[in-house]
């Protein structure tokens, strides 16, 4: 008797599930490619850390302008972590329309390994599909007590240096292939100068905005390498009376890359928006919003307008490292070149 | 048999245990196996043989230890306070324990940080003796003695609730010191479930991951603990490798709860015959 009464319930469950599934799967296929003015849809950002800010306020001007343009809401959900973590959980099937990560590289692993989008994703939207690049410049102190100017003064003793794992974070890639350069163009063994860098580096925390807290708020170490919109940022949440940037007189062109995953956003029929959405991060409006969050603009004219905001410096591209996959093996794969910092094989 | 018990339907109860236990465990535990054995054992052993794996094991295991040798003793004290003694905020104190239960571990991590950093309110009294806890080993143990700390005290309290004054009357009044009245006659009765209370700390803490990595100041060879090998792995791309490192944490532990299930087994024998 008990043994009906459990299969009559495991039937009703069972019906239920089946009633959800097949709502669920009305509603995606409701959305079809040709979304309907006056109709909704959702596009998923999935991008890094320090953009939290940046995606929320141009997400609500790209709202505007579409539902102008096609009479169509649509909606931006975003969601941000590690530049990596974003790229591993978008492999293993986080339902992004669009990503927009810190680094090519990572991009180039959600085409190689679960072929979401072509391999040749990069050239499909000008200036190596970066709407907005930056850089790394180091956050010090205010009145600077330690008297850091350039990467050269990060390897003197006693200096406490601040930056994250290039294991588990894009920024810290650009931390360590900035000073990489540094060390080539000024006539420094490379490995020695990085050796000496680390050995001053005093918490490699996991993210960008983890070593941020490190040093404003916990207040550990004399300087913080970091994304030049991130310094910003905590000069602005924290106060300009307690710490200042110091730009170097070499770092790195970081291009943060954007792309329409094109298999989920052609199952989700939301390819149409989530390429306007895109397209909409090149236009002025965008680029001026971009500007004023510490991301440097590539539209001439809005870049005129922040001149005095961002200081003009030698930057070396990723181009200079071999690009992504070169850079990625040589330096911070198993066993690379990073690891060698720490005695590891 | 079975329709002479109590409570019926053994068959489906036991064939549930062991689909949900299947599902829920061996499902898993199972594929981080297959997945690790993609690496063949040579592969295996290099992963294994990086010195920082090795040193990040290191640091895992041993500080996990500490923390439950830590909490073994301290968790004893707790607990017996907590049974033995009726005073005002017992019952609040009672309830304090469970909170590194419930307590996000991400936030505990993020609260002691800042405690115990240099500036914080008890890692100043400490910066100024020259002595560093967050970011360093110390941190880590910190972090896994509060994680650890319940599993103690919960374990060990409904055996000091069993366990009758008398006997300690008894032993009193025939002669024994208190000393000997602790340590012939209460211990014995406490140490199964002291030993199975830092067990649980210690495996508990042994793969603890959101609270550590707040407060290790994560450099590899020193402060970097398994699970964030682990993580970084996964970083990478690097499935296979990051598995290995988890079927070694997870061979280590096994057969550290044989070893402690020996200890518990031979310590009730020789108790048992005292």
């Amino acid at each position: 008797m008990a043994f009906h009464r459990i299969l009559r319930s495991f039937t009703a469950l069972a019906l239920i599930t089946a009633a959800l599934l097949t709502q669920i799967a009305g509603c995606s296929s409701k959305d079809g490619d040709t979304a309907q003015p006056g109709t909704s849809l959702t596009l998923l950002n999935v991008s890094y850390d320090p953009t939290r800010e940046l995606y929320k306020e141009v997400n609500a001007a790209f709202a505007d302008d579409y539902r102008r343009k096609t009479g169509i809401d649509v909606r931006i959900e975003q969601s941000h972590g590690g530049s990596g973590k974003q790229a591993r959980s978008v492999i293993d099937g986080l339902q992004a329309d669009v990503v927009s990560l810190a680094l090519g590289y990572d991009i180039d692993q959600i085409a190689a390994k679960a072929s979401l989008l072509p391999a040749d994703w990069q050239c499909r939207l000008p200036c190596n599909s970066s709407p907005f690049t930056s850089t790394i410049v180091m956050l010090v102190r205010k009145g600077n007590p330690r008297a850091i100017r350039d990467w050269g003064d990060l390897t003197r003793q006693g200096v406490s240096v601040i930056t994250p794992n290039p294991k588990t974070s894009g920024g810290a890639r650009w931390n360590y292939l900035a000073a990489w350069a540094f060390a080539q163009r000024n006539g420094r063994d490379p490995r020695e100068f990085l050796a000496a860098l680390y050995a001053n580096v005093a918490v490699l925390d996991l993210g960008a905005r983890g070593s941020t807290t490190t040093f404003v708020q916990r207040n550990i170490g004399d300087v913080l390498l970091t994304w030049e919109n991130e310094a910003y940022l905590a000069l602005k949440e924290f106060g300009a009376d307690r710490f200042e940037v110091v730009v170097p007189s070499i770092s790195v062109l970081c291009e943060t890359p954007v792309a329409v995953v094109d298999t989920v956003a052609m199952r989700h029929g939301t390819r149409n928006a989530a390429e306007a959405y895109l397209q909409f991060l090149y236009t002025p409006q965008a680029q001026d919003i971009a500007a004023r969050h510490g991301f440097r603009p590539r539209d001439a004219s809005v870049a005129a307008r922040y001149a005095d905001k961002f200081a003009p410096l030698v930057l070396v591209g990723i181009d200079s490292f071999g690009g992504w996959p070169q850079a990625q093996a040589r330096h911070f794969a198993q066993g690379g070149l990073f690891d060698q910092l720490y005695g590891g094989r | 048999m079975a329709g002479r018990r109590v409570i019926p339907g053994f068959g489906l109860s036991l064939g549930f245990t062991l689909f949900y236990l299947g599902l829920l465990v061996l499902l898993p535990l199972a594929a981080l196996v297959v997945k690790a054995s993609s690496l063949g054992f040579a592969g295996f052993a290099q992963v294994l043989g990086s010195p920082q794996v090795q040193a990040a094991l290191r640091v895992s295991f041993v500080s996990a230890a500490i923390a439950a040798l830590g909490n073994g003793l301290f968790g004893l004290l707790l607990a017996w306070v907590l049974v033995r003694y009726r005073f005002i905020g017992r019952r609040a104190i009672d309830a304090l324990v469970d909170l590194p239960f419930a307590l996000p571990t991400a936030v505990a991590g993020i609260a002691l940080a800042t405690l115990y950093a240099p500036q914080g309110w008890i890692g100043q009294w400490f910066a100024r003796a020259d002595i560093q806890i967050a970011y360093t080993r110390a941190g880590i143990v910190v972090a896994l003695t509060f994680v650890g700390l319940p599993f103690v005290v919960r374990t060990l309290q409904p055996v000091l609730l069993d366990l009758d004054a008398e006997v300690e009357q008894a032993a009193r009044s025939l002669g024994a010191s208190r000393w000997q009245t602790f340590s012939r006659v209460i211990l014995p009765a406490l140490v199964p479930a002291l030993i199975t209370g830092m067990t649980l700390a210690f495996a508990r803490a042994a793969g603890e991951y959101g609270s550590v990595v707040f407060i290790a100041g994560n450099m590899p060879g020193q402060t970097e603990i398994a699970p964030l090998v682990i993580m970084t792995r996964l970083e990478q791309f690097d499935y296979a490798g990051a598995t290995a490192v988890g079927a070694a944490m997870l061979a280590v532990s096994l057969l550290l709860l044989l070893a402690v299930n020996l200890l518990q087994a031979w310590t009730r024998r020789k108790l048992g015959g005292a």
